[in-house]
């Protein structure tokens, strides 16, 4: 019975002491900092289209994501992307941006253990389990369309 | 042109709003929260739902992680309409290689450039 008893006060305990995201104020942050990234990506969009008339949409929207992402891995690597993110919670990381920080923060982190078994394999530590979960769900997609 | 960007901001930051909602109300952590978000928007571009939001809002439905998604489910569906049974295979990937290799390429150059930085907050 004790046992029980403990195991309920420790999980108080634990509940008391993690670090919760508050509030409605952040939902606010979030949803600025959100929609400013996607209209930078618009930004983009539209001025590489303005620039290279022969561009076709689908061009441009891949050099558009590659062009946040090249932004996203810089501004990690200056360690200006942390600090948006305490401000922004989810509005930094649900953008592609986020997923871009997801690789180059931890790459950075683990560079002191070494360039192999450090930078290039906890590169994928978040990005792995996107990139897999999503191709499996692609596949799975691809089965299903194909013997409908 | 205006609208259009307000269409981007209401939309883009709307999703990572719903981001936001369960980081505050479940306490999951970031990376199952780009997990998630990548399977629901492949599955909503599967059913045809998430195309008329990129018509809507351009850059809004396809900078978020949602879009990365769409991409894949897109690869895929596309890749089969060419290739048949070996786009389920090539399809998603050859749809987000850019980014993907973007992210790699410049993640590996910036770790070697860059020291990571002692965190004062």
């Amino acid at each position: 019975m004790e046992d029980k008893n403990f195991f309920e006060k420790y999980q108080a305990y634990v509940e008391a002491k993690t670090p919760k995201t508050k509030s409605f104020p952040t939902l606010i942050y979030a949803y600025l900092v959100g929609g400013l990234i996607c209209m930078l990506g618009q930004g983009i969009y539209d001025s590489l289209l303005a620039i290279f008339p022969t561009m076709t949409t689908e061009e441009a929207n891949a050099w558009m994501l590659i062009g946040l992402i090249f932004l996203a891995s810089l501004l990690t690597g200056l360690g200006v992307y942390d600090r948006i993110g305490i401000f922004a919670g989810a509005g930094s990381v649900v953008p592609i941006t986020g997923f871009s920080n997801s690789i180059a923060s931890p790459a950075i982190e683990y560079k002191k253990e070494g360039i192999i078994y450090g930078l290039c394999v906890k590169m994928f530590s978040i990005a792995g389990p996107v990139i897999v979960n999503g191709l499996a769900i692609s596949i799975i997609i691809g089965i299903i369309y194909l013997f409908l | 042109m205006w609208l259009m960007y307000l269409k981007v901001f209401l939309v883009g930051g709307f999703i990572c709003m719903l981001g936001q909602i369960l980081l505050i109300k479940t306490n999951i952590t970031s990376s199952r929260i780009l997990v998630l978000f990548v399977v629901i928007g492949a599955i909503m571009e599967a059913f045809g739902l998430y195309e008329p939001i990129v018509n809507f809002a351009g850059a809004g439905a396809t900078v978020p992680i949602t879009g990365f998604g769409r991409s894949l489910a897109k690869g895929v569906i596309d890749a089969i309409k060419s290739q048949g049974f070996l786009g389920v295979f090539t399809g998603g990937l050859t749809a987000t290689a850019g980014g993907i290799a973007a992210a790699v390429l410049f993640a590996y150059i910036f770790a070697l450039i860059f020291n990571s930085k002692t965190k004062k907050y």
